[in-house]
């Protein structure tokens, strides 16, 4: 907060070069996939048409939900891991991809007729509950174990999912289910993807609240010192963080450890004061996802391989990364 | 922590040995019903059939109890279960990646012996690698272990995605097949095989009866009292491994649809709560006993008497699940 | 000015804090002493609203704690609890600006960076600023924390056990510090102390307290006497002054 105007300018300027460096490779990801689409297609006029359409009906969708996607679930894993005050929760270990899911599954079983906008509120009301409902069970964890509450998280998810996989079973939607939980972009046109812009809304509320976030993590005690309202700010990240993650998974699946990979690089690399670590946990996170999904559009071209399994791997080797190299301090 | 805060003392209870014995009688008879309730037609082949399908029930039972209540002591933790370690994960990539490489027409013709022991084998092989590799240091923990297991079962399910993903349709259906839990059809050479590696494991744990007691009272306790505690802990992490991986060699994963099973956890608080005993030599018999009353006695009523189709598995889960949830609220995880 | 009119709390059938009634002039340093369980810190955290009271009114600088808004409350009243886990990075700078966030609302002006200047400066944290608080000792964590509640610029501020795992030097100086906020700036200081020499040499007045009820309160020179504190802790105390200095002794008087 205090820094001096020239570091101030230097973090900035580095802020603005990864800016950058995103924009650049959106550009490169929209001529990559199997459709032909490059820059000299488009001058010539004879395929200019064509083109111009794959580009705007599928290339430009893809590109702008990666980048939404991205960075609105890393942003929503940060509020958790500030609001949980423990490095390793994340939306796919505490229960509230699980339950997103629940929700929508119950909303297409009793209520398929209804919009969209309306289903996704039903997810993002059961990923709210179930995402409550971890934060209620972790308080009776001791402090001394901070890996124990992923671990209940993750077990927790386990318990909503199978219960959520044994209904879509009987009600033949096992595969939505499936499309749910793996995120894939290779279906993302226009006309089908435009709810993920809502995400856009709730990561720049979450930027108008980073510093109440950042006190939060200091605890209740040091919150209510400082006239904070300790409930209010844990029921407007839990908020955040259920809508961000009911969108996500209902439009394109959920994409497991984004959230917790990325903040705790950037909590690695800048700290973990919100106001400047936001931006860098939404950049970081649309960097991650776009060329998560361009090296899956490339490895077995003309194939895909959806974007979830490819950051499976990838996130989970980060992952390891970033459980192993501090020694079991308690942190 | 002190064993009282696991096992809540109940005054006036039956004396543990006791309860083992009713047990035993109870899960005679529920065996000898399982064997003849409802045959029709020609005995011989019902109860060959049946018979094989009680061995693996009894093995993949008394695998899970027993690893689970190990785990839960050395972890000093009532909620975890080693079925969190990507093991099924492992599993299922093992299979995919030979139908992948090899094509599911030769893998079909493979010795099912050769198979079963190298899926065993490299199971035991993660496991060691995790054990030996985080219990190096001084400050490493077992939550940490946990946690890295629970990651090494995402990259593993990634893969074995990837690779069905660029797989043939045709072969993917065999592959499905063969990844769900079964205890119809096993190998009668494959249950002599995991009896062998389960029985020679039941005997390096009863060996150690009295001293697993000990490492209730938590680490430095148990240093204390003269216990060499890193050893007796890789030892029991690698006896734990060896049950969990030969039964899920024996029949596939046992809970189809999740990578976490629940009904370790159900088995093991099911034994605390009808034995008021901290002692392993109570504790793990009747775990074991309680394990496969659940899976045969179940299946007898579910599906034999009341017809329910491959219910049991599911309300197992659900049921492991509520106690797992109840577990937490009561503020049992530590 | 604080004022608590019978203030009770129970867990179960025990009041760990049984009808108190204290009135705390500004411009004071008070240290609240008493043996373990005494309800001293419980005292504090339901001034400080971090717990709710049975029964019972507390009043600081004429507000009404139990109703009155959070961050109104937060510019005139500050605590700092014993034990502070942190698991976000924060630098000591981060930390501090935050002890500004109740006049600032997030967004700082020079006014607030001078406090955060002077309240780092304070505590000889200066060249830590940068520094990310898991990088440093317990002592210098703890006087990250002190800097921040300084940098509150709350009339009234309370310390449950501030000197904990600081070094004599430092504590000492603290006190001084302390002390000289309320000769020079009129604040209202409120610690709870287990050491009994800090609180004897130190403070204006002391709060003696067992079992949830106040045994003594007054000016430093009468509450502290060797027959009211040995009956406090239940063991010898001899208490010696020796020319501006006071000394507790709790040693040879024993045998």
């Amino acid at each position: 907060m205090e820094q001096g105007a020239e570091t101030r300018a230097v973090a900035g300027g580095r802020l603005w070069l990864a800016a950058g460096g995103l924009l650049l490779l959106a550009l490169a990801s929209l001529f990559v996939g199997v459709a032909d689409v490059t820059p000299s297609a488009l001058l010539d006029p004879q395929t200019r048409a064509a083109t111009l359409e794959a580009l705007t009906a599928s290339r430009l969708p893809r590109t702008a939900a990666l980048i939404l996607t991205g960075s609105s679930l890393a942003v929503a894993g940060m509020i958790m891991q500030m609001l949980a005050r423990n490095r390793f929760v994340e939306p796919s270990t505490a229960g509230t991809i699980e339950a997103a899911s629940f929700g929508m599954l119950m909303m297409l079983i009793f209520f398929p007729g209804a919009p969209v906008i309306l289903k996704m509120t039903g997810s993002a009301a059961a990923a709210l509950v179930g995402t409550a409902f971890f934060v209620y069970l972790i308080r009776r964890i001791p402090a001394h174990s901070p890996l124990l509450v992923p671990l209940a998280g993750i077990m927790l998810g386990a318990i909503i999912g199978s219960v959520t996989a044994f209904i879509a079973y009987r009600a033949n939607l096992l595969q939505s289910l499936g499309a749910w939980r793996n995120g894939d972009f290779s279906l993302v046109i226009s006309g089908r993807y435009e709810m993920l812009w809502l995400t856009l809304a709730f990561t720049l509320a979450a930027y108008l609240f980073a510093d109440r976030f950042t006190i939060a993590a200091l605890g209740a005690d040091i919150s209510r010192n400082l006239g904070l309202d300790y409930e209010k700010a844990l029921a407007v990240g839990l908020a955040i963080v259920a809508a961000v993650s009911a969108i996500v998974v209902t439009t394109v699946g959920s994409i497991p450890f984004l959230g917790l990979v990325v903040p705790n690089l950037v909590s690695l690399a800048v700290g973990d004061n919100q106001r400047r670590a936001l931006p860098w946990v939404a950049l970081t996170g649309a960097l991650l996802v776009l060329s998560c999904d361009m090296a899956g559009r490339l490895i077995v071209y003309p194939y895909e391989i959806p974007v979830g399994t490819v950051f499976g791997v990838v996130g989970g080797l980060v992952f390891l990364f970033l459980l192993l190299r501090r020694p079991a301090r308690a942190s | 922590m002190p064993p009282e805060t696991i096992l809540p003392a109940r005054r006036h209870a039956l004396p543990p040995g006791l309860i083992v014995l009713a047990l035993a009688a109870v899960v005679l008879a529920a065996s000898i019903a399982f064997m003849t309730v409802g045959v029709k037609g020609n005995w011989a082949y019902v109860l060959e059939l049946r018979g094989r399908k009680l061995a693996a029930i009894v093995l993949v039972a008394t695998a899970t109890a027993v690893s689970t209540i190990l785990f839960q002591t050395i972890t000093g933790n009532r909620i975890l279960t080693p079925s969190i370690i990507g093991f099924d994960a492992l599993y299922a990539l093992l299979q995919t990646v030979l139908v992948f490489f090899l094509g599911a027409g030769r893998v079909a013709a493979f010795d099912p012996r050769l198979l079963f022991l190298l899926e065993a084998a490299s199971m035991l092989a993660l496991a060691l690698l995790l054990y030996r590799w985080l219990f190096l240091g001084e400050r490493r923990s077992l939550h940490l272990l946990l946690l890295v297991g629970v990651v090494f079962g995402l990259i593993f399910r990634s893969i074995t995605q990837l690779l069905q993903r660029i797989m043939d349709p045709n072969e993917f259906v065999v592959l499905q097949d063969r990844l769900f839990a079964s205890f119809n059809g096993v190998n009668p050479v494959l249950i002599g095989m995991s009896a062998t590696a389960i029985g020679l494991v039941g005997l390096a744990i009863w060996k150690r009866r009295f001293v697993m007691d000990v490492l209730l009272l938590g680490r430095e306790p148990a240093i204390g009292l003269g216990v060499d505690y890193r050893r007796l802990v890789t030892l029991i992490l690698v006896l734990v491994s060896v049950l969990v991986a030969s039964s899920t060699a024996l029949v596939g994963p046992i809970n189809g649809f999740e990578p976490i099973s629940f009904y370790g956890v159900l088995v093991a608080n099911l034994t605390y709560l009808l034995l008021p005993t901290f002692s392993h030599r109570f504790l793990l018999p009747a775990a074991a006993m309680i394990g496969i009353l659940l899976i045969a006695g179940g299946q007898l009523v579910l599906e034999t008497l009341l017809g329910f189709d491959s219910a049991v598995g599911i309300v197992i889960e659900f049921a492991g699940g509520l106690v797992f949830v109840f577990l937490l609220l009561k503020g049992l995880a530590r | 000015m604080i004022e608590v009119e019978g203030l009770t709390k129970r867990y179960g059938a025990t009041a760990v804090v049984d009808d108190v009634s204290l009135r705390l002039p500004e411009g004071r340093l008070t240290a609240v002493i008493g043996p373990n369980g005494a309800g001293k810190s419980t005292l504090l955290s339901m001034i400080a609203r971090l717990m709710k009271p049975d029964t019972g009114r507390i009043r600081v600088a004429g507000l009404d704690v139990a109703s009155t808004a959070g961050e109104v409350l937060a510019r005139r009243l500050s605590i700092l609890r014993q034990e502070n886990h942190i698991t976000a990075r924060l630098t000591v700078g981060d930390l501090v600006a935050f002890g500004r966030f109740p006049h600032s609302g997030g967004r700082p002006g020079p006014e607030d960076a001078r406090h955060v200047a002077e309240a780092l400066a304070a505590l000889d944290l200066a060249p830590f600023r940068d520094r990310f608080l898991d990088e440093l000792s317990g002592g210098q964590r703890q006087r990250a924390f002190v800097a921040m509640t300084l940098a509150q610029d709350a009339d009234c501020m309370l310390f449950d056990e501030p000197l904990a795992s600081l070094d004599i030097r430092h504590a000492i100086s603290m006190m001084e510090l302390l002390r000289d906020l309320c000769r020079n700036k009129g604040k209202t200081v409120v610690l709870v102390l287990h050491d009994i020499n800090i609180a004897a040499n130190f403070a204006d007045g002391v709060v003696a307290m067992k079992d949830g009820r106040i045994e003594a309160v007054g000016d430093t020179g009468e509450v502290m006497t060797g027959e009211r504190l040995s009956r406090l802790y239940g063991l010898p105390i001899s208490v010696e002054r020796n020319g501006g200095s006071c000394i507790v002794n709790y040693f040879r008087s024993r045998d």
